[in-house]
């Protein structure tokens, strides 16, 4: 299984409560609480997709969407590439 | 999203206290729900009163808010009438262990098929911070402000000596391992308990100085280990998670069908 890519991750502030558990326990440091204690994420491009945070937050403030898996044209195309790379000229 | 469709979201933000790790088990509880596929009719919800019990007010499904520590007897008619309705009994340690603690007994000693899910955080929190059952020797509470000297159950073990067939441990901070062990007492047919020990940083956090959230969740993550890990052999003092007893055992409900058409075809012998 292929690695799950973000497709959104979105904070739902009015129910975010600031305890920081997101915070604390993101594996790639994704998230913040600002000013206001609420969470934010200030590093998105860092974010694994692991959605931790969304199963974590006691307060269902966090929606983490995976994009959807490259559909099945991926693994032929994929396969054509090793097949070209092993008749390739590297030799 | 999917999850939302099991929310009174008119309800939303919560009356927990922030970090509290009962909503961290509403959230792993609907994830379960929804892996399982199950539709909000299926679902009959009874709590009884505490911090805990407040579970039900937020879903979608049937539910009942009952009374204090009676909420297996309710669930229990509940089930003896409707046999084919998922029944799911949410409770506070003081709720099930306590106050409850007979009726938690003899649900288990049935094996009437229902998920038992005790959020365990060792305190009263509804009532401010007295201690529990749960508490353990030399843990501070309101109502022991110089250290408590009752020993605690052993929730996982009091369960399976009680007769349940399906008995587990988890916590907030496993929340992956909490979604498929209460799928798993879901789907088993029997009486199943899945203890999840949960944070109280207003009362059990601050009353016995272990920190906000954050921090009680590192002392879920340091301080239990899976079962039968070499960890557990090293020190002995650490809380095992897991599934402790996984068994088919008659069910009450399908043993009360059985004898009611044994008296049914007993009638209709004599009648004829
Ligand atoms: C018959 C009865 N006795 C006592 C109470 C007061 N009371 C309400 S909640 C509660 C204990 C709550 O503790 P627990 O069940 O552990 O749940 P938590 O609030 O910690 O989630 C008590 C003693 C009550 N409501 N009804
Ligand atoms: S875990 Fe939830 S409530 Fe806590 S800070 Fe993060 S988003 Fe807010
Ligand atoms: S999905 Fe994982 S990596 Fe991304 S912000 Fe949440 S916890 Fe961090
Ligand atoms: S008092 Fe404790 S159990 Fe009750 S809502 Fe607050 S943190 Fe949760």
């Amino acid at each position: 299984m292929s690695k799950p890519k973000l497709k959104a991750l979105t904070i739902n502030r009015p129910w975010c409560k600031g305890c920081g558990i997101c915070v604390a326990f993101c594996p790639a440091k994704v998230l913040e609480l600002d000013h206001e204690e609420k969470a934010v994420a200030v590093r998105i491009e860092d974010c694994i997709a692991c959605s931790l945070c969304a199963l974590r937050c006691p307060d269902l403030a966090i929606e983490v969407e995976i994009a959807p898996e490259d559909n099945e044209i991926a693994p032929p195309a994929q396969k054509r590439i090793l097949i070209q790379n092993r008749g390739g000229s590297r030799s | 999203m999917s999850i939302h469709k099991y929310l009174r979201e008119r309800f939303f933000p919560h009356i927990w206290c922030a970090g509290c790790g009962h909503g961290t088990v509403l959230n792993g509880l609907i994830r379960a729900i929804e892996s399982l596929g199950l539709s909000r009719n299926e679902i009959v919800m009874v709590s009884g009163i505490g911090c805990s019990s407040r579970i039900t007010g937020y879903l979608d499904f049937h539910t009942l808010h009952t009374l204090h520590g009676r909420a297996l007897a309710f669930a229990t008619g509940i089930k003896l009438s409707k046999p084919e309705l998922n029944v799911i009994v949410p409770m506070g340690d003081g709720d099930a262990l306590a106050i409850g603690g007979n009726h938690f007994i003899h649900a288990a000693r049935r094996n009437i098929a229902m998920t038992a899910l005790v959020m365990n955080n060792r305190i009263y929190g509804m009532t401010g911070g007295q201690f529990s059952p749960l508490s353990g020797c030399g843990m501070t509470a309101t109502t022991a402000p110089y250290a408590n000297i009752d020993p605690d159950f052993d929730v996982a073990a009091l369960a399976t000596a009680a007769g349940a067939s399906f008995v587990a441990r988890t916590t907030t901070f496993h929340v992956k391992e909490m979604i498929d062990l209460i799928r798993q007492a879901i789907l088993h047919d029997g009486f199943s308990v899945v203890e999840i020990l949960s944070q109280c940083p207003t009362y059990f956090g601050r009353k016995n100085k272990m920190g906000g959230a954050v921090e009680m969740l590192n002392w879920y993550k340091e301080r239990t280990t899976p079962l039968g890990s070499k960890a557990k052999q090293n020190d002995p003092s650490l809380i095992e998670r897991g599934i402790f007893m996984q068994v088919d055992k008659p069910e009450y409900c399908s043993q009360y069908e059985k004898i009611l058409q044994k008296a049914q075809s007993a009638n209709s012998q004599t009648k004829e």
